[in-house]
């Protein structure tokens, strides 16, 4: 029972990051659009991180990349490399206090954002307007209460539970 | 919370055989990119998976659509929204009609000169609603329309609005279809100059108001202001369709050519609804004749009286052919 409803918290959480990441936004509010996937995953890595395991990053990754068109491999780079560096500090991000935590996580989706550029370059694209960067801020900024609402989302499901 | 395989297996070893999965994980994404860039192998994949997709990016664009319809049915009463719907559509159809009969009517008097036989254009357009848009700033520049390949919407379709044109259909699926707009990296359009005739060919640049013509001659005679046509080169785009207005004209990097920007005529950050062109009457004919160079019409009008007691019997006999709207 407590498996089945973790289950559908997990794999409604990706689901409804997909729609999010393809849902269409008014020009100006565009480049706020934080990366939902990873956010989420990053929460999944920290709190329960035998369900994330990389082969799943890349998969997820694949999946994105069909369904926002772009160049096939590319966001399963970026969730791999942000995966990997996740699970290797998972210890201590884990025990850091919020706003610890979400400095950390401004420093992944900016180590991300250089990665996207980097792929981009080396593909011989153009340099992205400024505006690129609100994206990694925007997503520090969500952080908080994306942590906040999970951990609320399970903690109501543990007790529905007991 | 502890994870259990931390405490058995070494922390090193666990560490290298993660990092060796990270490696391969990272070279098969690399080489996913390469095959995506270079190869086109993967378009079929790609066309597959968006079959499955295109339900989950209807699910993403419901809210926005639940909004706009929102808005509308709490600005006015829902019977005159409609109207009003109904209204700027036929307004839309009238507008191409009415340019088209322009442009038939101009060739008309051309042939007629010419002593030919009369030739009407076959031309069906068909109305379609834009569904999704898409423009980041390494995404192509697309947008997605409710036609699909069960409507009858054929790749190389060109599409227009009421201004100008907007850009090709590059992908079907049954139920919608993608288009490329002229503004995109890697779309250009054959066209001329309205005023001289001069053949060019106008590139998208990314941006969505700006089209770059690169490699004129600098002896070439463009001014800002001047008005580009589709030229009706390669077929693919019927000609005398309007694509953009020069903007400013000035050198290129070599220096050996000049370089013009232009903005397009098509509202292609605004329009919800556009007219997806069907049956060519002539796909690959012979390039339209260059237009004289010379003083404007306007300004030896005096001097040809002839033309227009003879333009109102021509409209009825240039109606554009069947025009079906798409449901939308």
């Amino acid at each position: 029972m407590r498996i089945r409803g973790l289950n559908w918290l997990f794999w409604g959480g990706i689901a409804a990051c997909f729609v999010f990441q393809l849902a269409p936004l008014p020009a100006v509010l565009l480049p706020f659009k934080p990366y939902w996937l990873a956010l989420v995953l990053i929460y999944w890595m920290i709190e329960l991180p035998e369900r994330v395991p990389l082969g799943l990053c890349f998969v997820l990754g694949l999946l994105a990349d069909l369904l926002g068109g772009e160049m096939l491999g590319e966001q399963a780079l970026r969730l791999c490399i942000l995966c990997f560096i996740v699970l290797r500090f998972r210890s201590r991000l884990r025990f850091f206090p919020m706003w610890q935590q979400t400095l950390a996580v401004f420093a992944l989706l900016l180590n991300d954002r250089v990665v996207y550029l980097m792929v981009h370059a080396i593909a011989g694209d153009p340099p992205p307007p400024l505006d690129f960067w609100l994206a990694p801020v925007a997503g520090m900024l969500a952080w908080p209460w994306l942590f906040l609402l999970f951990d609320d989302l399970r903690a109501r499901l543990r007790a529905g539970d007991a | 919370m502890a994870i259990p395989a931390n405490n058995t297996a070494p922390l090193f070893g666990e560490g290298a055989s993660s990092t060796l999965r990270l490696v391969v994980y990272l070279v098969i994404a690399i080489a996913l990119m390469i095959a995506d860039r270079r190869g086109d192998w993967l378009e079929h994949l790609r066309a597959g998976a968006s079959v499955i997709a295109e339900p989950i990016w209807r699910l993403a664009a419901a809210p926005s659509e639940f909004a706009r319809d929102a808005r509308v049915a709490l600005a006015d009463r829902h019977a005159l929204s409609e109207q009003n719907a109904e209204l700027s559509r036929q307004l839309l159809l009238a507008q191409t009609r009415l340019r088209r009969v322009e442009a038939v009517q101009e060739q008309n008097q051309r042939l007629q000169e010419l002593l030919s036989v009369q030739k009407t254009l076959g031309l069906s357009v068909q109305l379609a609603r834009v569904i999704d848009v898409d423009f980041g700033p390494y995404k192509r520049h697309t947008i997605m329309l409710d036609l699909g390949s069960d409507n009858g919407a054929k790749v190389g379709q060109p599409v227009i609005d009421a201004r100008g044109l907007v850009g090709q259909i590059v992908e079907v699926r049954p139920h919608s279809c993608t288009v490329l707009l002229i503004s995109d990296k890697s779309h250009a359009v054959p066209v001329r100059i309205e005023r001289t005739g001069m053949r060019t060919i106008a590139r998208g640049t990314g941006t969505l108001d700006t089209l770059e013509l690169p490699n004129i001659p600098t002896s070439a005679d463009v001014k800002p202001g001047d008005k580009l046509l589709t030229s009706g080169l390669g077929g693919r785009f019927p000609a005398d369709f309007p694509v953009g207005v020069i903007r400013s004209v000035g050198n290129d990097a070599t220096g050996m050519f000049a370089a013009a920007k232009a903005t397009p005529d098509a509202a292609l950050d605004r329009s919800a609804e556009v007219l997806v062109l069907h049956e060519l009457a002539n796909p690959v004919g012979p390039p339209a004749p260059a237009e004289e160079i010379g003083p404007p019409v306007s300004l030896k009008g005096s001097d040809e009286p002839a033309p227009p007691p003879a333009q109102p019997a021509s409209p009825p006999a240039v109606q554009p052919n069947p025009t079906n709207q798409g449901e939308p």
